[in-house]
């Protein structure tokens, strides 16, 4: 695969991770500045409370305390928004985000005050010395409840703060012709991003006035945030972004940048601010948990005929992302099939929750669980091959989505789940009390943001006179490689080797705007802004040689620093009519013809969405996949083990494989712990899994191995036809396991993870029957 | 509040500080300049601090300095450098078995301090070894065959 390049698709392995393996990254936590202070934060423990008394004086008195801010000290504490996403049924709510909570709390570890000290310690005692008093006020923690009329307020007079619709065909006439109708409640969990690197940073004010804060960012344009709280303009706000240690979405929405804005600016002196794996636990945003009603009909001869959803999410206590995240579920609800009649009517619903918002498959997984448990019984009942009743269903390329979206690249599903299933093996056997069984899973997520976002991203790249590149793009590193990627794709373009490229990402005064990591996007926008901008800095060089030895430009080729006739170029006649790319910078530079180019790539724009029915196309593209399974059920203690595993995605072309596969493997992974056992509790609103020996990610002896399966249509929208990966690599996950639990011991388990005591419960559920 | 000399040798250096009795080993190295020790959870849940302790691979985050004098530290620099990678750092890079980076100065040491000890082990002993290191970006696959090439080819010391 990928023979026309020399480095596109390849397994590079190189630059980046040597210096990950010798510890010579510099992560976030890491920098230290001359005279700086150290913060700590000051959070609420109660769910919903006015604050009736809130007194600094003692913790501002302590030897070693700089700076103590509470709300009245945020020159802009409060914004008042119309919520994105928000739609007409629900009309203008008009929820309020506050920076430092003021007068009210509406979550346990919501942030009242800020502390800045000499040292840590300082800080800590200083947060013992503030004084509080709370009256509790009414709270609600049910998502279904805090819809009803009567259920206490969190802002404004509506808990629902988004309702989207699709409405396609006729959906009663559609029921009327299934021969079977399979319809389900589902649940998903309060997923914790738990990346291993804390949210931290650092910040000063430099000698221009000009606001710095050096931190862990998805999206370094939170500088607008930080100037906006600060009353200042945004180019008096700098945001550098370092290399992340794991972000997953947790890293998307502001985390330490505001408060390390305000207390520089306050305090004059630099600070840093570290979350404690508490404060990760029970202060900042998790996945939104979804309550699912499915009712989906089929004819006997294995053709879907109607499908009817009923999503609820539950947002928290404030508005981040979950009404975003909603338009993902409702417009992926369907999962990757074609459906001639469709209903969707979703909600995301304000409680006294912690806040949810974005998290690695962002709306797309949840209602994956779903679609794909529904499909599976679907197949039962009509005593059908899984795989074949999909086959009978899944969209193709020209095929509409139930928004009326044409799916204008390929989608070899058919592919990837033959493959992945292939991909398994020999079946084990099992033994009395441990039951073998097998499950599969399909699944389609988009990349890039939603279309009527109008998506653009920037890339510089030059020729040095040495003929070396460097590369400039806003993008952060996620730890996907995404610097990575487009090193690879300028060095494919301009002939040159990978370390002849340089790149400079994620400064929002230093680099052009790339726009954020997250959505799936950085490859797909980033890497066509790069290659634009690379093709034009080649075709300076083309013209300028063609020129100089009288040859048509298109029949030039740049490679290993040579400017060749293309044809026959490795002929030794030919040898003699090669330019030196040094010589042709050269050429260019003494007619003041600059090798470098600023380029945008801009993403398709659709109109926004003006009501609460999608039925025009939101996203750019999707990418096409499944996930396979074979588990161990012992049905005497409910426990799973997982045997095998595999997933196979049309990832359109790999960049770099060995970074395909990594995604894919750990999206697996990722997506195998919210099936399993990944499961954020709260008790009335106070969290109870802070920390990570309480609530459980996967550890290397939970997983097996993950037999990866990369296929590659170059149909993608990204550089060399990519389609992106980040995301779709988790959405099938948990259905492939709960299918396979299925298969093993006869009971469906409908509320992930599917914990050994649900499994146990089940299984007891089942014999009583 | 009481101060200790205390005087530790780490990465074959003696390095001294005065410190409360309650530094940990992790504050300790991070407080001199060891920064590629990572503080991930300071609670000995995720293994990113870890170093090898007289061979044995232990998280600074839950070691006193105080407990450590006359012992031989050792993190991540001690392996390789950039024109000499340590076979286990060649094959991390070989297999990519690197993310986001952050949990390998640890993941690293435990493997290691494992691979002294058992240096031909099969998929399922390295799953067991690796199991207090926590990574949330690779699945684990490129990390095991990583240990695992190492084992196999033979290199290790």
């Amino acid at each position: 695969m990928s023979e026309q390049y020399r480095i596109i698709g390849k397994r590079i392995g190189g630059l980046d991770e040597k210096d990950k393996v010798l510890g010579n990254v510099i992560f976030a936590e890491d920098y230290t500045l001359p005279g700086m202070l150290h913060a700590r934060v000051f959070r609420s423990t109660r769910a919903s409370a006015l604050i009736k008394r809130l007194d600094l004086t003692r913790a501002k008195a302590l030897d070693g305390v700089v700076c103590v801010l509470s709300a009245e000290d945020v020159p802009n504490n409060e914004s008042v928004k119309n919520v994105v996403g928000q739609t007409t049924e629900v009309g203008l709510l008009e929820a309020t985000n506050q920076v430092l909570a003021r007068d009210r709390v509406r979550f346990y570890g919501e942030a009242i005050a800020l502390v800045a000290a000499e040292n840590l310690d300082i800080a800590e005692e200083a947060l013992e010395l503030i004084e509080i008093e709370y009256e509790d006020l009414p709270a609600i923690f049910d998502p279904l409840e805090a819809r009803k009329p009567g259920a206490p307020k969190i802002h404004g007079d509506n808990n629902i703060i988004s309702a989207w619709k699709i409405r396609k065909g006729d959906i009663e006439k559609g029921f009327a012709q299934a021969d079977v109708i399979v319809e389900k409640s589902y649940r998903t969990p309060r997923q914790e991003h738990a990346h291993i690197e804390p949210e931290s940073g650092v910040s000063w004010i430099d000698d221009m006035g000009v606001v710095n804060i050096r931190y862990a960012a998805q999206v370094i344009e939170h500088y607008r945030d930080v100037a906006a709280v600060l009353g200042l303009p945004d180019s008096r706000v700098r945001v550098i972004g370092t290399i992340i240690g794991g972000g997953f979405g947790g890293k998307e929405d502001i985390t330490v940048e505001i408060f390390l804005g305000l207390l520089a600016w306050k305090s004059g002196r630099p600070v840093k601010l570290t979350y404690t794996r508490e404060e990760m636990g029970f202060a900042r945003h998790k996945r939104p948990p979804y309550y699912l009603h499915y009712k989906t009909g089929a004819t006997k001869d294995g053709k879907l005929t109607a499908m009817e959803a009923k999503l609820v999410s539950d947002a928290g206590a404030y508005v981040y992302l979950s009404p975003w995240i909603l338009i993902y579920s409702t417009v992926h609800a369907t999962g990757p099939y074609f459906i001639p009649n469709v209903k969707v009517d979703a909600n995301s619903v304000l409680t006294n929750n912690i806040m949810t918002s974005a998290f690695r498959g962002f709306g797309g997984m949840e209602v994956a669980f779903a679609y794909e448990s529904q499909m599976d019984e679907l197949a039962r009942k009509l005593t059908m091959d899984p795989l074949e009743f999909r086959k009978k269903n899944f969209l193709k390329k020209g095929d509409e989505t139930a928004n009326f979206q044409t799916i204008t690249s390929e989608a070899l599903l058919p592919e990837a789940a033959s493959k992945a299933l292939a991909a398994l093996g020999g079946k084990g056997k099992g033994s009395k009390h441990k039951k073998v069984g097998r499950g599969f899973a399909c699944s389609w997520q988009s990349y890039g943001r939603m279309t009527y976002l109008h998506d653009t991203s920037n890339a510089w790249v030059n020729l040095e006179m040495d003929g070396s590149s460097v590369v400039r793009s806003g993008i952060p590193d996620l730890g996907g490689g995404q610097r990575e990627s487009l090193r690879a794709i300028v060095a494919e373009i301009l002939g040159l080797k990978l370390d002849e490229v340089h790149v400079i990402s994620t400064d929002s005064q230093v680099t052009p705007p790339a726009g954020t990591v997250t959505a799936t996007r950085a490859l797909y926008m980033s890497g066509n802004a790069a290659r634009l901008a690379a093709e034009n800095v080649r075709k300076i060089i083309l013209d300028q040689a063609s020129a100089m030895v009288g040859v048509a430009p298109e029949k030039l080729k740049l490679k290993s620093k040579q400017v060749y006739l293309a044809e026959n170029q490795a002929g030794p006649e030919n040898q003699a009519k090669k330019l030196s790319l040094v010589e042709v910078i050269k050429s260019c530079a003494a007619q003041g013809k600059i090798p470098q180019s600023l380029a945008t790539f801009k993403a398709p724009f659709t109109e926004p969405i003006t009501t609460d029915l999608i039925r025009d196309p939101v996203f750019a593209d999707f990418t096409f996949g499944a996930q396979a399974a074979e588990v161990e059920v012992d049905t005497e203690t409910g426990e799973v083990k997982l045997l095998k595993y595999s997933t196979a995605y049309d990832i359109g072309q790999a960049i770099n494989l060995n970074r395909v596969e990594g995604q894919m493997e750990g999206g697996a992974a990722q997506g195998i712990g919210f099936g399993l056992m990944e499961d954020y509790i709260e008790e009335e609103g106070i969290p109870l899994t802070w920390n990570l020996h309480e609530y459980l990610v996967p550890t290397s002896k939970d997983l097996p191995d993950i037999e990866t399966v990369v296929l590659e249509s170059r149909s993608g929208k990204g550089p060399f036809g990519a389609k992106g990966i980040g995301e779709p690599a988790i959405t099938a996950a948990a259905p492939a396991v709960i299918n396979a639990i299925r298969d093993a011991i006869g009971v469906r388990i409908y509320h992930v993870p599917a914990t050994a005591e649900r499994i146990f419960r089940a299984l007891k559920g089942k014999r009583e029957k | 509040m009481e101060l200790y000399e205390v005087d530790l040798m780490v990465n074959n250096r003696a390095v001294s500080a005065r410190i409360k009795a309650e530094t940990t080993l992790l504050d300790f190295l991070r407080e001199n300049n060891f920064i590629e020790v990572k503080r991930g959870c300071s609670k000995g849940d995720c293994g990113a601090c870890t170093v090898i302790i007289d061979g044995r691979p232990v998280p600074s985050c839950m070691t006193l300095a105080l407990q450590c004098p006359g012992k031989k530290i050792y993190t991540v620099k001690s392996l390789g450098s950039w024109d000499k990678l340590h076979p286990l750092q060649q094959a991390f890079v070989d297999h990519e078995a690197v993310q986001c980076g952050f949990c390998t100065p640890g993941m690293l040491m435990t493997a290691k301090a494992f691979l002294s000890d058992q240096p031909h082990p099969s998929r399922e002993e390295i799953r067991e070894a690796i199991s207090g290191n926590l990574c949330r970006c690779t699945g684990y696959q490129k990390i095991v065959d990583a240990i695992e090439s190492v084992g196999k080819g033979g290199e290790y010391e």
